[in-house]
């Protein structure tokens, strides 16, 4: 009996009901000859309704997301979007404001202790910079003299000049980029201060890029090390124009590029903006913005133009103001 | 009110993120401590809240950062998301599971990233985004990972419930 019993324990449950236990009862009230019929099981258990809510959720925020991505790439700034992204972005700008002051000192901290480690190889370099800038600031003076009398007797007409023609609209930091993809900063000034799209934008070191769209309180600058960013420069020594863009690979070296391999460029050259105009195109940085010096001049058989790359002066990493040159003439 | 936490958590993470962190370059990478917050937030309340978590916190970084709008909620949401359903499933009892999402999740968002990039038409240099500074940046995260799960943690658990019964039931 006990091992029939045995048997009877372990065959499934299956089994059971379609044997023994009639259709709709379960095998305990079965076995008691209750009459009491089993609860149908819902189509939808609990588990699964869970599951549709989390999916549908997730769907509905992702799908949201794409819809955001569409309208904000297609309208560009002047669509419905760029007007609540605008609101959005002067509604955070006193948070960002807020969060800049209390980040300041633990940046400082930070370049402090980074500095540390090539102070005295740093201290010896501007030593002998100093001596050799000391000489230059002396024939500079004397060859701009002799620049503004040559020029009131040709009645030389330029163009804009770096700075004297631009009003700066000094801008703390307020955003960075928060990937390796975008190379931009995001400063606390905007329309209302007189900022545009495609302003220059430079510290006291060199140029740091160009502004490429602008709120009322705010304006995202493009860096020069933007894949997308380019400038016409010219090598101060030699006059050579060329192209400056960023290094591929690389995070924050630049390249001189379209420089011919007949002209002459050498190591420790400084190169500007050329702020040169081709037919109706004007560069968009003004003449004579300091951007970087040559650190390595090469080439090979197969390029058709000379491989030159530039340190740029501006530290990009560690931008805290930035100036943007607002031109004078759009303000008259 | 924990939602409101949740929230709290997220928004000081994207300002940390957007005015400190991101500068803090080193290797060539730099960490980054909304997607971390974003993966703890899925990994202790769940797949939705993390997801929520996500799209919020990316909503706020493309405002302060004038970037594509909704283009970080994206990766955010379903990083959130993934990072949700692994502590709802596979992640159940195995020790340090922020550090193994941490990891996987650094480097499935850089590639889904530069992925979209590459869709809207920006010029992606792979061999910087997805090597140069990917690798510091996967290590960055993964030595911040425990101590912003610890943070949020702290930040978000709900209070403890006091057991109060008028009855007593014997269990044998």
């Amino acid at each position: 009996m006990s091992e029939r019993l045995g048997e009877a324990e372990i065959r499934p449950n299956a089994q059971l009901h379609s044997d023994v236990v009639p259709r709709g009862r379960s095998a305990r009230s079965g076995a008691l000859g209750v009459t009491v019929r089993r609860i149908p099981s819902t189509p939808l258990s609990s588990r699964s309704s869970g599951a549709l809510r989390r999916r549908l959720a997730v769907g509905a925020l992702v799908l949201l997301s794409l819809i955001l991505v569409t309208l904000s790439f297609r309208s560009g700034d002047d669509g419905p979007l760029a007007d609540v992204q605008n609101a959005g972005a002067t509604v955070l700008r006193p948070f960002a404001v807020g969060a800049e002051r209390v980040a300041q000192p633990f940046r400082d901290a930070y370049g402090w202790a980074d500095s540390l480690f090539s102070a005295r190889s740093d201290a010896e370099r501007y030593r002998a910079e100093v001596r050799e800038l000391r000489q230059q600031v002396i024939q500079n003076e004397f060859a701009l003299r002799e620049s503004e009398r040559l020029r009131e007797i040709l009645d030389y007409v330029d163009g804009p000049r770096f700075p004297a023609d631009y009003r700066p609209v000094v801008a703390e930091l307020i955003g960075r980029p928060d990937s390796a993809f975008a190379q931009a900063i995001v400063i606390a000034a905007g329309s209302t201060d007189g900022v545009r799209v495609d302003d220059s934008v430079v510290t006291a070191d060199g140029l740091v890029g160009v502004v490429t769209r602008v709120t009322r309180r705010t304006a995202r600058i493009q860096l020069l090390t933007d894949q997308e960013a380019a400038a016409s420069a010219l090598d101060l020594r030699t006059n050579v124009l060329g192209i400056v863009r960023h290094a591929r690979g690389t995070r924050e070296t630049l390249v001189l590029d379209r420089v011919r391999k007949r002209d002459r460029v050498r190591r420790g050259d400084e190169i500007v903006t050329a702020g040169s105009r081709v037919g109706v195109l004007t560069s968009l940085y003004p003449k004579g913005i300091p951007i970087g010096e040559v650190t390595s001049v090469g080439q090979t058989d197969t390029d058709l133009y000379q491989q030159i790359q530039v340190d740029p002066y501006v530290d990009f990493g560690s931008l805290d103001a930035v100036i943007v040159l607002v031109p004078q003439e759009r303000e008259e | 009110m924990t939602g409101l936490r949740v929230f709290a958590v997220v928004f000081v993470a994207a300002l940390a993120q957007a005015v400190l962190v991101s500068a803090l370059i080193l290797g060539g990478g730099a960490p980054d401590v909304l997607l971390l917050v974003v993966i703890s937030v899925g990994l202790l309340r769940g797949s939705v809240p993390g997801a929520v978590a996500g799209f919020l916190g990316g909503l706020v970084i493309d405002l302060l950062t004038l970037d594509t709008l909704g283009l970080s909620s994206l990766v955010l949401t379903l990083a959130g998301f993934w990072a949700g359903r692994y502590g709802e499933t596979t992640a159940r009892g195995r020790r340090l599971p922020a550090l193994l999402a941490a990891g996987a999740v650094t480097i499935l968002a850089a590639f889904f990233a530069a992925g979209l990039r590459y869709l809207l038409g920006e010029q992606v240099v792979v061999q910087q985004a997805l090597v140069s500074s990917l690798v510091p940046t996967v290590l960055l995260n993964l030595l911040l990972a425990l101590p912003v799960y610890a943070l949020v943690r702290a930040a978000v658990r709900e209070p403890e419930r006091a057991i109060s019964s008028s009855e007593v039931e014997v269990v044998v």
